[in-house]
């Protein structure tokens, strides 16, 4: 079942589209810097179309089926979002434009901002990071320029959970500092006594996610956040997890400092197959002047007649740029229709439906894979993939297996403190049926497990192509189409 | 697993094999399982440069893992084994011949006197489960 | 909105769970915070959200309506309709990082060709899968540089002609590491960059990183550039406009390590500036070197080509805090955007609309000179955009154009408080003669006043 590549299906002289020809007086081109071959394939408008089409049908989406991946909120995407994003006054608009040409858009990104502002409990937000781990470099920053500022030098360290997400400790090295390894309780959540005896004049902060990766709400999180800022720290939240607490509670309520949001997890702007994402920041009143800039601001108080003049603000202490424009407008765009069509009611029921749909799947597996962790989860469980009695069944097996019945595994391997993880997300968009389908599905495979092991260990069996050699892979790199002039 | 006694193990899973003062150092036959496949090699320390007890020489990448070469004595790099650049599979195949990684020429002989013996060895790993 | 669940549904989940209400569940939160109120607006259907995100669209004075001649990092130019139709695609857009690649085939194959196209049209060869956009990869190859040298040199030097947006977005990344010493500043923009960073490097430096064409749009030959930076054995990076290579030599040619930029340019809608794609291209030696998602080939049990990620071991998910830089996602979504139309051109293609860039850009350039009292400097070479010394400030001429429809070129001075009155002017294949005939007019009659 293997698609050729575009440089495979190329045939010389092959014309995709056409332009116009030059309607001014030629010019001399510059001679020296003229390149002499342009590699690049050859196809007619219908082989572009076919072939892309083509590598469509390979590929799994929500579209097609049920996709719980742990951690990263594979809810549906709405289709009124592509419309919106589309509208040719926001698609066709320059991000230098001149001001009083813009204020639609300046509208939108203000709005975005009030919300997301209202829906998390803090001060400021800003919308220029591209993704989650970009406002996570953001909020690493912050932390870094707001110790600084006081001239506090000692605060090298930020404490990073062991069920943390491996950005969490990899921004902290990015942004200038030493990531400590702080461990959880038999219950999931942070070891108190760990914590207290760790936090001291050279911890710049910890990064909390909440609830974490094991889908539990953090039971002592006020006592948590206590402690940090006690220690003279500041409390960062990985707001991976925020599907499960919209309207639910805000995190700036409950003493977070710093929050990234994910836009196309939490507010349902579609992945993309690996992007494009949106990471907005969003501060308390005392971190505000370090936000990146700029910011998107009002210059003229609206009338009754007239909306407010936006315009761009420069915070005083601002961090500086993190990319060249202001922000993935288009993704802005989609998160603000999902927040206009939900409303605060809308919005409290994305998060208990979400945390009922997982607690129902959680209460039904735990029958028959074991659970660490049992407690009420929030919008996502984790599983162990193992059975003491199998010792050649893997988490992976399971995973490969599922594929088979058509579903898309859960998240595998993470997080870490589990052992042989299934990190099961279902999300709120998923009806009683799918979910009852899906349990029907795992338990089927556990049964496999037990009785017909093979069929796992085989599996994938009804996709396009079979487990892939990723060893050969990595050994044997092959990173670019072969053309005929390699040979 | 295999561990020979003629070989001395550091904590995170090196070995050290003394000729005179020349250090070989590898990783452990242990080590190369929990990697699994190895697919990539990078050496952190030249030829001719000086290197401390507990920096890396090295780091070692699987599919699914990367570890750090921590060197277990300090001293001065001597020679490192080019042929896994090409043939990254033979610290999976031959961990404590033709896969070692790097060879030293030791400053502090204490430190070699420090390491673990073959069962001693054995037995850290045993509790490590 | 898109919760399906019934009210029957409901009650059966919750006798199964064994719980009576869906606020039981969440008593695990601080009681004092829990349920609080979110003041925002009442829900909206579909309809009425599609009507007030218009009335905002509408409040825009997009370039259907004006004029464009704006530039400086995004462009206006033609995005086929079967790149935007191929995108909407569910099978594209709501499919997710492809970690299973047995069911994700579609998504890796179409990112393993995407590097294909960057490393040949960048003339290296290797590209990883994207960045979020030019700046960022810009950054990327900067720390890059500094842990590719393990921290032995120090010295970043970047051209005083690299887009101010990408040497900012540079300079924070770099600010958390405070060994770094970035060299930046320069009497003026408008020198011969190569020249000046040639007598700038030397054996600290770990990497040299410069536009091509520049801020200003000039085209300038550094071969002595990448000699010398080979020389002091540092790195060359090259920042790129995509469209531009349709017609000139790659940097591959000039002795470039890493080539970046912005692929908006190719099939990517302007849109307010994002979201866009970062590219990044390498020699064979240096891939392991880069951060970024990369996609290669391999075969499954059978024999089946199949693509999946690899030299997965450098990414965060594995190396944690050893990691050179914490990306997770890529561009996915216009990296494909970006596929479709350098298939869709191809060769021919993509070079004849850089001629036509070209040539109309010079044509506007030439006749601009003609007008009394604006200068344009004859002496560079360019591609599709550059520089016009206004005989008045630009805010009065630029607001004057505006009101007739036009939008006159980025005001440099904003930038650059010693180019003042220069603006800097780019155009595409989408710009007609009538439309450059529209603007010399109004130039013409407003430089009267």
């Amino acid at each position: 079942m293997t698609e050729p590549t575009v440089y495979e299906l190329s045939s010389p002289g092959r014309i995709g589209i056409r332009f116009p020809e030059t309607d001014v007086p030629q010019q001399k081109l510059p001679e020296k810097f003229l390149r002499n071959e342009l590699p690049l394939p050859e196809l007619s408008e219908l082989d572009v179309v076919r072939h892309f089409t083509h590598l469509s049908q390979l590929n799994y989406s929500i579209d097609q089926g049920f996709y719980p991946l742990g951690s990263c909120t594979m809810k549906y995407n709405p289709r009124i979002n592509e419309i919106t994003a589309r509208l040719p006054g926001f698609l066709n608009t320059h991000p230098l434009q001149p001001l009083e040409t813009i204020q639609g858009n300046l509208a939108v990104m203000y709005l975005l901002q009030e919300w997301l502002k209202e829906i998390t409990g803090f001060h400021s937000v800003s919308l220029q990071p591209a993704a989650g781990a970009h406002g996570e470099l953001v909020g690493g920053l912050i932390m870094r320029a707001f110790h600084k500022s006081r001239k506090d030098n000692k605060r090298t360290k930020i404490l990073v959970p062991d069920s943390a997400h491996g950005t969490n400790p990899a921004t902290s090295s990015m942004a200038g500092f030493e990531p400590v390894n702080l461990p959880s309780d038999k219950r999931g959540n942070i070891d108190l006594d760990q914590l207290k005896s760790l936090c001291d004049e050279t911890i710049a902060g910890l990064m909390l996610t909440n609830p974490n990766t094991l889908g539990l709400f953090e039971e002592n999180v006020l006592e948590v956040i206590n402690i940090v800022h006690n220690a003279g720290g500041l409390v960062y939240g990985d707001g991976a997890n925020l599907n499960a607490l919209l309207g639910i509670t805000k995190p700036g309520d409950l003493g977070f400092d710093i929050l990234h949001i994910n836009l196309h997890k939490t507010f349902s702007t579609p992945h993309g197959g690996g992007g494009p994402g949106s990471g907005p920041v969003a501060v308390t009143k005392c971190l505000a002047s370090f936000l990146p800039d700029p910011l998107v601001g009002i210059m003229e108080e609206g009338t009754a007649d007239l909306p407010p003049l936006y315009g761009f603000i420069k915070p005083e202490h601002s961090i500086g740029r993190v990319k060249a424009f202001h922000g993935h407008f288009g993704v802005i765009v989609r998160a603000l229709t999902y927040v206009l069509m939900n409303g605060a009611e809308g919005l409290r029921d994305v998060a208990k439906y979400a945390v009922l749909n997982a607690n129902y799947l959680m209460v039904i597996l735990k029958k028959v894979y074991t659970l660490p962790y049992d407690r009420t989860c929030k919008h996502e469980f984790v599983l162990e993939g193992v059975w003491d009695e199998l010792p050649d069944i893997h988490a992976l097996d399971v995973a490969k297996r599922l594929m088979d019945y058509g579903i898309h595994p859960p998240t595998n391997y993470f997080p870490l403190i589990v052992k042989e993880a299934l990190m099961i997300e279902p999300t709120e968009t998923e009806s009683k049926k799918t979910l009852d389908e899906f349990a029907r599905v795992m338990l089927q495979i556990a049964k496999e497990a037990h009785e017909n092991p093979e069929l796992l260990h085989e599996a994938p069996h009804n996709t396009p192509v079979g487990r892939l050699d990723e060893v050969k892979a990595a050994r044997d790199l092959v990173l670019c189409c072969w053309r005929p002039e390699n040979d | 697993m295999k561990t020979p006694e003629n070989l001395k193990y550091g904590k995170t899973d090196e070995w050290v094999k003394m000729d005179g003062n020349i250090a070989t150092i590898g990783i452990s036959d242990y080590a190369q399982d929990q990697l699994s496949d190895i697919v990539y090699v990078e050496f952190n320390k030249d030829v001719d440069e000086a290197v401390k007890k507990d920096e890396v020489l090295s780091t070692i990448e699987s599919v699914k893992a990367a570890g750090d070469v921590i060197s277990p004595v300090s001293g001065k790099v001597l020679e490192v084994n080019e042929g896994l650049s090409d043939k990254p599979e033979l610290l999976n195949d031959d961990p404590y011949e033709k896969g070692w990684v790097c060879k030293v020429e030791i400053s502090i002989p204490a430190e070699y006197d420090a390491l673990m013996s073959a069962k001693e060895y054995e037995s850290y790993c045993a509790g490590r489960h | 909105m898109f919760i399906p669940h019934t009210e029957f549904e409901r009650q059966e989940m919750l006798k199964v769970i064994g719980k009576d209400s869906l606020e039981s569940l969440f008593s695990d939160i601080p009681e004092k915070y829990r349920f609080p109120k979110l003041d925002l607006p009442p829900a909206l259907s579909e309809m009425e959200a599609l009507q007030e995100l218009t009335e905002l669209a509408d409040a825009n004075n997009s370039c259907d309506e004006l004029i464009c001649f704006l530039g400086a990092g995004a462009y206006n130019h033609y995005v086929p309709a079967a790149v935007d139709m191929l995108l909407r695609c569910g099978d594209f857009f709501t499919a997710y990082t492809p970690y299973q690649p047995e069911i994700s085939q579609g998504t890796l194959q179409a990112i393993f060709e995407f590097q294909s196209l960057i490393a040949n049209l960048t003339g290296m060869e290797v590209s990883n899968a994207s960045h979020y956009d030019g700046a960022t990869a810009c950054a990327e190859a900067c720390i890059s540089a500094y842990h590719h040298f393990r921290g032995k040199r120090t010295k970043i030097l970047i051209s005083p002609a690299l887009h101010p947006h990408y040497s900012d977005t540079i300079h924070t990344y770099l600010g958390a590491i405070d060994k770094i010493e970035i060299a930046d500043k320069s009497e003026n923009i408008q020198i011969d960059s190569p020249q000046f960073l040639v007598e700038q490097v030397n054996e600290n430096t770990a990497l040299v990183i410069i536009q091509y064409p520049d801020f200003l749009g000039r085209i300038m030959d550094f071969t002595n550039l990448g000699k010398a930076v080979h020389d002091a054995g540092a790195l060359l990076a090259v920042a790129v406009n995509p469209i531009a290579l349709g017609l000139l030599k790659p940097p591959s040619e000039f002795g470039a390590d890493f080539v970046v930029g912005e692929g908006q340019p190719l099939g990517i809608p302007m849109s307010f500036g994002g979201p866009y794609l970062g590219f990044f291209a390498t020699r064979n030696e240096l891939i392991r070197k880069i951060s970024g998602r990369i996609v290669g080939e391999t075969i499954d049990g059978k024999g089946n080509r199949g693509y999946v990620l690899t030299l997965t071991a450098r990414e965060q998910h594995i190396r944690r805090e050893k990691a050179t830089s914490n990306i997770c996602t890529n561009q996915a979504l216009m990296a494909l955007a970006a596929t479709i139309y350098m298939s869709l051109l191809g060769k021919s293609g993509l070079r004849k609309v850089a001629e036509l860039c070209y040539q109309k850009a010079h044509y506007a350039a030439e006749q601009i000179a003609k007008i009394p009292g604006y200068k344009v400097n004859k002496d560079w070479v360019f591609f599709n955009e550059f520089v016009v010394e206004y005989p008045a400030d630009p805010k009065i001429i630029n607001d004057f154009l505006l009101h007739e429809g036009v939008l006159g070129g980025l005001d440099l001075g904003d930038y650059y408080p010693e180019e003042k009155n220069k603006v800097l002017f780019a155009v595409t294949e989408k710009i007609t003669r009538g439309d450059i005939d529209i603007l010399t007019n109004l130039l013409q009659e407003v430089g009267n006043d």
